[in-house]
């Protein structure tokens, strides 16, 4: 490695480091082993010493620094099949010096990691990675970037905070003013990665539908469309960083050590019936008190405040399942026959795209009881379409859904979240 | 708190039991405050489904469940793994002591053979005990299953690392994205077949087990000619939303299918943070 050597500095560094990576990446050299050195003379007899060293070509030195002066430190790359002679040299003639970079090969390996990522965040929708699972960073600047480019068309509404004081952002869609709303909510779950995967694709499809499919466009010009893709951001990040499998928001509990509580056993119907867990440790425990958890209040506040939401979609994963009211109880709710029927049809909807099977029908006896859910408290609340959907797949992968399935899983979605609001369309109430 | 936890699960590790406790209580060392929920039971009104079952809901579901589970401890290999496909059709019946017996019709799918794969028509007999603690009786027939004898992969896959040298040991599959390499795809099944063996046992009517992910396999020394693997694996209860840690050490080859020798349970305590995927 050939370098100016007259012209260190933190700069040229930087650029060596750079040059080394060129030679790394294209040149496939490595630099295992190899470490850079910064020595101390002490007196003009040890410069001496270092210039005899830098003359050694056999050890294939480097001298970032040249030996001058007592007064200035001499840097030097030492290959690694170099360095025990060099380091006897140095401590037979008593020469301080100290590691200044362990491992030259680790340091392009980290510069090459920034790289890679600073390379691949997207400049715009258009260059976001739909086949792959995000981060709440990216997911979040998805957003924004999604608004930018579409400002008469998509807003961002923040609804609320976290337990950890994360925002909690819903992505609005609308046409014109006072319009009645439709609400969809993915990522309540943390583990249920799938669903906020599917909602980006969704909002995308939004905006490139609109305008171009008449029912989409339909829908818009008199419906909003409310998309909040991370429900529950504190336990999104934590499936990030420390537990893939984790479910309930990051909340503790008072006097316990086991933290969270199931967002989808916090509401105000059933609360705290045989279909949640009074356990903290629990999976499933409904929390100290309906609404406890603000992820919970956020969309709380907002359905009471909005007041005319028509439908309301709540995806979760896995199972395959379209599922309505009731969870609480084997009471059918009254408005079963259509809601049945209309869950015929989305399912069959969605079928019809990639020939996955689906079962739908209420909470209660199609999948469990389930008591605080979120469609059984939006139901009596008056919203009619109130509808729980369960992903992909039946348990095969399960919560670890592999993302070349994101978007055949999003793209059939899409059928059944379209018959719903069509529906909820052409049957106002 | 901690330190009781480490030394419960140290001293698990070395004494290992046959036999966990079916309801999942903790250890003694993370009770308290800490306490995770066994599966919740559901209330009576849910299980007086007798008669004929829809066969999409979950009674049905969970009893062909059950016998997936047995189909696969039967007749499960690296490169062969049943899912349910359908339950056709269902019913169910009081028995003797607080029992119940499940009849259904339904069909499977080879998960190794993908979308090629034709689906087999099953029936089979389930009875849930009505003691607590006593696993379910599964009697099952399915057709053609006596035609389907080890593959070829299965014999290559043998061959491979019944070498003396070899030593798999792998974790996270699926990792968290749900990548699992060609490699690990056969270790995959057999931990699917051998957590049948757990799910199995642990089953009742208020259980739906699927494998939500193998934490680790490690291969241990081969003995009497069969592959003997250390899997831990993490079962996810539908119910009960509870993910359940178990480790278990079983052996497998062509001619003797998979044989499940030790189980343990693993608790996971309350505060355990996991290391990053």
């Amino acid at each position: 490695m050939i370098l100016a050597r007259k012209f260190y500095s933190s700069k040229m560094k930087g650029l060596l480091v750079l040059t080394a990576l060129f030679v790394a990446v294209f040149g496939k050299k490595t630099f295992e082993g190899d470490q850079v050195l910064r020595i101390t003379a002490k007196n003009e007899a040890q410069i001496f010493l270092l210039k005899e060293l830098s003359e050694q070509e056999h050890l294939g030195l480097d001298f970032w620094r040249e030996p001058v002066h007592e007064s200035l430190p001499v840097d030097v790359y030492v290959p690694f099949h170099s360095l025990q002679a060099v380091r006897v040299f140095l401590r037979y003639n008593q020469i301080q010096y100290n590691v200044m970079i362990m491992d030259v090969q680790d340091l392009l390996d980290d510069e090459e990691r920034e790289m890679v990522k600073y390379r691949t965040i997207p400049r715009s929708t258009d260059d976001f990675v739909y086949t792959a699972y995000h981060d709440l960073n990216s997911i979040y600047s998805f957003m924004d970037m999604l608004v930018a480019e579409n400002s008469n068309l998509v807003s961002k509404i923040v609804i609320g905070q976290s337990y950890e004081n994360r925002p909690l952002n819903v992505l609005k869609f609308s046409t014109g003013a006072n319009r009645p709303g439709i609400w969809i909510d993915t990522g309540i779950h943390s583990r249920e990665w799938i669903t906020p995967a599917s909602a980006i694709w969704s909002a995308k499809k939004i905006v490139t539908d609109y305008g171009r499919d008449p029912v989409l466009t339909d829908i818009l010009n008199n419906y909003d469309i409310f998309l909040e893709i991370i429900a529950n951001p504190d336990g999104f990040v934590y499936t990030h960083s420390n537990d893939r499998m984790w479910r309930k928001t990051r909340k503790p509990n008072p006097g316990s050590s086991c933290v969270g509580v199931d967002p989808n056993r916090n509401w105000e119907i059933g609360f705290g019936g045989p279909g949640a867990s009074s356990n903290p440790c629990s999976q499933t425990y409904h929390g100290p008190s309906v609404h406890s958890e603000p992820e919970v209040k956020a969309i709380v506040d907002f359905v009471k405040s909005h007041g005319k939401l028509k439908a309301f979609l709540s995806i979760h994963s896995y199972s395959q399942m379209l599922l309505y009211p009731y969870g609480y109880t084997r009471t059918s709710a009254k408005d079963q026959v259509e809601l049945h029927e209309l869950a015929r049809k989305a399912v069959s909807e969605l079928q019809s795209l990639h020939n996955t099977a689906y079962t739908y029908g209420s909470v209660i006896t199609t999948i469990y009881q389930a008591d605080g859910i979120t469609v059984d408290w939006t139901y009596e609340q008056g919203i009619k379409y109130s509808y729980t959907f369960e992903l992909r797949d039946t348990g095969r992968y399960g919560f670890l859904l592999p993302a070349d399935q994101i978007i055949p899983t999003a793209e059939e979605t899409w059928l059944a979240l379209m018959a719903i609001m069509e529906h909820t369309k052409n049957n106002p109430y | 708190m901690k330190v009781f936890c480490s030394l419960w699960l140290l001293l698990s590790l070395v004494k290992l039991s046959p036999a966990p406790p079916a309801s999942q209580d903790p250890p003694f060392a993370c009770r308290g405050a800490g306490d995770p929920a066994p599966p919740q039971p559901e209330t009576p009104e849910d299980m007086a489904s007798s008669g004929d079952l829809e066969p999409t809901h979950y009674p049905a579901r969970r009893a062909a469940t059950v016998a997936l589970h047995q189909l696969n401890t039967r007749h499960g290999s690296p490169h062969r793994l049943f899912a349910l496909q359908e339950v056709h059709k269902a019913s169910a019946e009081d028995v003797a002591a607080g029992g119940r017996k499940y009849s259904l019709d339904f069909s499977v799918t080879d998960w190794a053979s993908g979308s090629a794969g034709p689906a087999l028509r099953c029936s089979a007999e389930v009875m849930f005990p009505g003691t607590e603690r006593s696993s379910p009786d599964v009697q099952l027939r399915c057709e053609a299953l006596q035609q389907i004898n080890s593959t070829a992969q299965d014999h290559a896959f043998y061959q491979k690392y019944i070498a003396p040298e070899s030593a798999v040991s792998a974790q996270h599959i699926p990792d968290s994205y749900g990548n699992v390499s060609e490699e690990m795809q056969p270790f995959w099944r057999l931990a699917r077949v051998a957590a049948s063996f757990i799910m199995l046992r642990e089953s009742s009517e208020n259980t739906e087990f699927n494998m939500a992910q193998v934490a680790s396999v490690t291969q241990q020394e081969s003995s009497e000619k069969q592959l003997m693997l250390e899997f831990v694996v993490l079962l996810h209860d539908l119910p009960s939303q509870e993910i359940v840690q178990w480790k278990l050490l079983a052996s497998w080859s062509p001619d003797r299918g998979v044989r499940v020798l030790q189980t343990e349970w693993q608790p996971r305590c309350p505060h355990d943070t996991k290391p990053p995927n």
